[in-house]
């Protein structure tokens, strides 16, 4: 599953640019709002979904190289932060839904690997 | 006379780089799977739908045929010369059934993009539908979708060979002294949120660019990230992450001068954190960063003086003996 199919099914808007998200494929999927958890428990490729949306979330991105980061209940991240994951090429994606919402799409799209 | 100097060489000369690259592409076409190289997007007709309306698809999307779909499984294939044929007759209100070819010729998404190549040398047609193991339709392959993916493929092998150049152990083996080191310093400056990871991610870019592989670099990123945020958040004025990369292991320091843990067993326990209610609504403070170096890390050691500072001291052996404890230390590597 491509995250382009993921950004068309959960109706997500797409925050960054230049990257072609028809050529990636997230292999997992993990999601928590406490950094450390993430740095420690979600592993490289996956998806992350937080309502974090601060600028320290693209370096976490950055660091595991993830295939994106859904930024759930509309919560905004400011343009500094957009352009750094920009620049470090990590797929912002948001979404008014809450974060159990959108996780549970992702399961009934088959995105179950932890 | 001009013509004893025998033939006269036209074009280049194939040399031993280029012979290389061709043999390259040969394998890329063997190694590639379809559905790595295929477009996954695709659109596609209904057997009812006009040519008129197929005029309009393949306008608008720019692509030059598609497959026709009923109930979901592939019944055909209709391509721009189907459509040219249409407007010729005058007949572009006929459904897209009168012109489409009906028996198509398919491939795997798991096959090589070699099987791909075959159809396309051997037939006339342009794109072939993929399909998975169950037959639905998850793609369409081209000659272009081939070409792109194997200069995709040939650029990362390039950046590949980049690298291996510098790798870090033939850099030191340049070099003759009884000890070699490559020295960072980073500077971080206390409550800078907007600059936090800045030094791990370059450190880890630095270390990929000396040749360390993904995997290594990926927990030297971890560790130092959370070294770098615990001064950025825990400090009086901040501090200094030192990392010093020798041919065999990877030393790491974070360094402050205060205000020092008072009792560093108690900082070691996951969950245990000093963060203020501001700084843990940011996602920081849970308590756990200690512990997600002490995982990531061959070795740690943590002093500190309450008024004086802190210094956290990691290390990353690199030498291929330590391979095997590698392997171990790192459950949580998923690929």
């Amino acid at each position: 599953m491509t995250l382009q199919e993921i950004v068309e099914h959960l109706s997500l808007k797409v925050l960054t640019e230049g990257k072609d998200l028809s050529q990636i494929v997230p292999a997992s999927g993990y999601t928590s709002d406490l950094l450390s958890c993430v740095m420690a428990g979600a592993k490289h490729k996956a998806l992350w979904v937080t309502l974090q949306s601060h600028i320290n979330i693209v370096a976490v991105g950055a660091l595991l190289d993830l295939s994106g980061i859904i930024i759930t209940e509309g919560a905004m991240p400011d343009q500094a932060t957009i352009a750094k994951a920009n620049e470090e090429g990590i797929p912002l994606l948001s979404t008014e839904k809450p974060t159990f919402f959108v996780v549970g799409k992702l399961w009934e799209m088959g995105l179950r690997e932890a | 006379m001009a013509q004893d100097q025998g033939p006269i060489r036209k074009g280049r000369t194939i040399t031993d780089g280029a012979a290389g690259l061709i043999t390259r592409v040969e394998e890329l076409a063997y190694e590639l799977k379809i559905d790595e190289v295929m477009t996954r997007d695709v659109k596609v007709v209904s057997p009812d739908t006009k040519m008129s309306e197929l005029l309009e698809l393949l306008r608008q999307a720019r692509i030059s045929g598609a497959p026709v779909v009923l109930h979901g499984r592939l019944v055909g294939i209709v391509s721009i010369e189907d459509l040219i044929r249409s407007l010729r007759a005058g007949d572009v209100e006929s459904p897209v059934s009168k012109y489409m070819t009906p028996r198509v010729l398919t491939v795997h998404g798991s096959d090589p993009v070699i099987e791909a190549l075959k159809v396309f040398t051997q037939t006339r047609v342009g794109r072939l539908p993929v399909l998975d193991q169950a037959d639905n339709l998850i793609g369409i392959i081209t000659k272009g979708d081939i070409t792109r993916g194997v200069l995709r493929a040939l650029q990362y092998d390039y950046q590949e060979e980049e690298v291996r150049r510098y790798r870090a152990s033939h850099l030191f083996e340049d070099i003759v002294s009884d000890r070699t080191s490559l020295i960072l310093r980073y500077n971080i400056k206390p409550r800078d949120f907007a600059h936090g990871g800045a030094a791990s991610s370059n450190i880890k870019r630095a270390l990929l660019r000396l040749g360390a592989s993904p995997q290594i670099a990926r927990r030297c990123g971890i560790a130092v990230y959370e070294a770098e945020m615990n001064l950025i958040i825990h400090t009086t004025n901040g501090g200094i992450i030192r990392v010093e990369i020798e041919p065999h292991l990877i030393t790491m320091e974070a360094i402050d001068d205060g205000p020092g843990i008072a009792d560093i067993e108690l900082a070691m326990t996951p969950g245990y954190s000093t963060a203020t209610e501001e700084i843990r609504e940011l996602g920081f403070g849970a308590g756990m960063g200690l512990k997600n170096i002490e995982r990531c890390v061959d070795k740690m050691l943590l002093e500190s003086t309450p008024g004086k500072g802190t210094r956290l001291e990691m290390g990353i052996y690199l030498h291929p003996s330590a391979l095997s404890k590698d392997a171990n230390l790192s459950p949580k590597e998923g690929a």
